[in-house]
C-alpha cells in the first residue's frame, strides 16, 4: 500500500550518513554478548513460537530454511555506541512465523540457546522490520554473531536482536529481558539514544 | 487480512473538541471491529516517500467500518498538527489495528470500573463509557479525569450528560474554574480517595495519559491498597511504549 498523504510532508530529512545520537562508525564487527558463545547444532535445533494461551509451534532447521526468506541491507546500532552501515542479512521475516498464530499480545519475549532473553513490542517484529536471519553477507551466519540463527531487528539497538535466538513467547503485558532487568532501556530506539531505563 | 496488515482509511468528517483537539471520523474498508480501549497505528507517507507512524486510541464504541480517533495537537509535533489540521474529509491514511488486548474493556464484566485520564488519555477511557452505554449494561463506573484548564477538557458537553450509575469528577491541573472547590495543582491521594472507589470494592482501574501522569496517579493506588493487577494503564509517553 503506498498511498501518499495530501499535504503531510513531515520533518525535513538528514542527508548524509547520519548516525544516531552518541554513535560512531565502525568498519569492523564487534563482538558482545553476555557470556560464552553457544555451539548449535544445526541437526538439533529448533525455534518455538507460544502464544500467551500457552499454543505453541515449532520449526526444524530445514523447515525454517524452506521458508521465503528476504536479503535485508541495514545499519546496525550497538548500545556500546559503535554503528556498523550498509550490513546485508538473509533471514525469514518474523511475520511469516506469525501466519495463522491467533494472539491479542502486544508484547513478545526472544529467548536464545544459552538463556539471553529480550523483550519488545510485537509491533516492531511485523511489517518489514525483523528477520530470523541466518546468513551474513552472503555466507551462514558465524556462531560468534549469532549463528545459526539470531533476531535481526535493526531499527533497535542492537541487544534487541537476540543471538542464536531459539523462541518468541507472545504476551499481553510487557516484561523485562536479560538486559533490560539490568536497566537497559525497555525499547531500545537508537534515534531517541534509549539505552538505559529512563533515558 | 491479518490485523497488523496496513489497511487505508478514509476522512469521512472531523469535529472540533477543543481549540486543540479533534475528532477524525475514518472509514476503514474490511475494519475487523474492536474493543473499548484498544488503539489503532497510523502510517502518513509524504510525496518522496517518507513514512511517519504514530498510535492512537479508538474513541468510539464499535461501529461497523466506523472508527473515531481523537488527536491532541502537540506544538511543534511533526504528525499530531497535520491531523488536527491539513488532513480534510477525503483524504485517505494508513491504518492497522486494532492493536492491545490487556488495555479493554468488556461490558459482560460485572465488577465496578475506575477510569482515571490524564489529558488525551481520556480518549480510550471515552470509548469504554460509549461501551457500556451501548450495550445498556449498568455496572457502576467513575471517571476521574484530570486536565490543565477547563478550556482543554474534551468530550464537555458529552461527559455533562446524565449517566445513571456514572460519576465524572473533573480535575484541574493550572486553572480551575470559579466554581470549583479547590485551588489547581496535581491530583493528590485524598482527591482520588474521595473520587474514586474504596480498594474494597475491588473496581477494575483503567489509568491512560503521560508517562508521568500514569506513574503518579498508580503510585497512589496502589499505596492505597487496590491490588496492581486490577489496575491496567495505557501510557502516551513521548518516548517509547
Ligand atoms: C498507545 C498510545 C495511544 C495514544 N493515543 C493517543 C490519542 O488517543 N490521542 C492523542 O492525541 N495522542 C495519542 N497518543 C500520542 C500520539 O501517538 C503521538 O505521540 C502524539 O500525537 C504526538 O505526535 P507528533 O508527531 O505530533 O509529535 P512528535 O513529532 O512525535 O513529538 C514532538 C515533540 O512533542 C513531544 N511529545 C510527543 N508526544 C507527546 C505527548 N503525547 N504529549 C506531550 N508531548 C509530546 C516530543 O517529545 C517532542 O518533543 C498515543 C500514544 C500511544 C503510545
Amino acid at each position: 500500500m503506498d498511498i501518499v498523504t495530501p499535504g503531510f510532508t513531515g520533518r525535513p530529512r538528514r542527508d548524509g550518513p547520519a548516525l544516531p545520537p552518541g554513535q560512531y562508525l565502525e568498519e569492523g564487527f564487534p563482538v558482545m554478548s553476555a557470556g560464552p558463545t553457544p555451539r548449535v547444532d544445526i541437526d538439533r535445533w529448533r525455534f518455538t513460537l507460544t502464544t500467551e494461551t500457552g499454543v505453541s509451534k515449532s520449526w526444524t532447521w530445514a523447515e525454517l530454511r524452506a521458508l521465503p526468506a528476504e536479503t535485508i541491507t541495514t545499519d546496525l546500532h550497538c548500545v556500546t555506541q559503535w554503528s556498523k552501515l550498509g550490513t546485508s542479512w538473509r533471514g525469514v521475516p518474523v511475520e511469516t512465523l506469525l501466519e495463522g498464530i491467533d494472539t491479542a499480545a502486544d508484547y513478545a519475549m526472544a529467548g536464545s540457546y544459552g538463556g539471553y532473553t529480550t523483550n519488545l513490542p510485537l509491533a516492531d517484529l511485523v511489517d518489514g522490520q525483523a528477520w530470523i536471519a541466518y546468513e551474513f553477507e552472503g555466507e551462514p551466519l558465524p556462531a560468534q554473531h549469532g549463528g545459526p540463527a539470531r533476531l535481526l531487528v535493526p531499527h533497535l539497538y542492537l541487544w534487541k536482536s537476540a543471538k542464536w535466538v531459539n523462541s518468541l513467547r507472545l504476551m499481553l503485558t510487557d516484561e523485562p529481558g536479560f538486559w533490560e532487568q539490568a536497566g537497559y532501556h525497555e525499547y531500545g530506539d537508537p534515534w531517541r539514544e534509549q539505552r538505559y531505563s529512563g533515558d | 487480512m491479518s490485523r497488523f496488515a496496513w489497511r487505508v482509511g478514509t476522512l469521512v468528517a472531523s469535529r472540533p473538541e477543543t481549540a486543540t483537539a479533534r475528532t477524525l471520523v475514518l472509514d476503514v474498508p474490511g475494519w475487523p471491529g474492536h474493543l473499548a480501549g484498544q488503539r489503532v497505528d497510523v502510517r502518513l507517507t509524504a510525496a518522496d516517500g517518507y513514512t511517519a507512524r504514530r498510535s492512537y486510541s479508538i474513541a468510539s464504541a464499535p461501529d461497523g467500518t466506523t472508527v473515531e480517533l481523537t488527536v491532541q495537537r502537540v506544538a511543534d509535533g511533526e504528525v499530531s498538527p497535520y491531523l488536527t489540521g491539513t488532513f480534510a474529509p477525503g483524504y485517505p491514511i494508513g491504518i492497522r489495528g486494532p492493536v492491545g488486548g490487556w488495555f479493554v474493556y468488556s461490558p459482560e464484566r460485572p465488577e465496578p470500573v475506575l477510569l482515571v485520564a490524564g489529558g488525551s488519555g481520556i480518549v480510550p477511557l471515552m470509548a469504554m463509557l460509549r461501551a457500556r452505554e451501548a450495550a445498556g449494561v449498568r455496572v457502576p463506573f467513575r471517571l476521574v479525569y484530570s486536565v490543565r484548564t477547563p478550556a482543554d477538557v474534551i468530550y464537555a458537553s458529552e461527559l455533562r450528560r446524565d449517566r445513571p450509575g456514572v460519576d465524572v469528577a473533573l480535575h484541574f491541573t493550572r486553572e480551575a474554574p470559579p466554581e470549583a472547590r479547590r485551588p489547581p495543582g496535581r491530583i493528590t491521594p485524598s482527591r482520588l480517595a474521595e473520587v474514586g472507589w474504596p480498594p474494597d470494592f475491588a473496581p477494575t482501574v483503567y489509568v491512560c495519559g503521560p508517562n508521568g501522569f500514569v506513574e503518579h496517579v498508580t503510585t497512589i493506588l496502589v499505596a492505597q491498597g487496590h491490588d496492581p493487577s486490577r489496575i491496567r494503564t495505557e501510557r502516551f509517553g513521548p518516548s517509547g511504549p
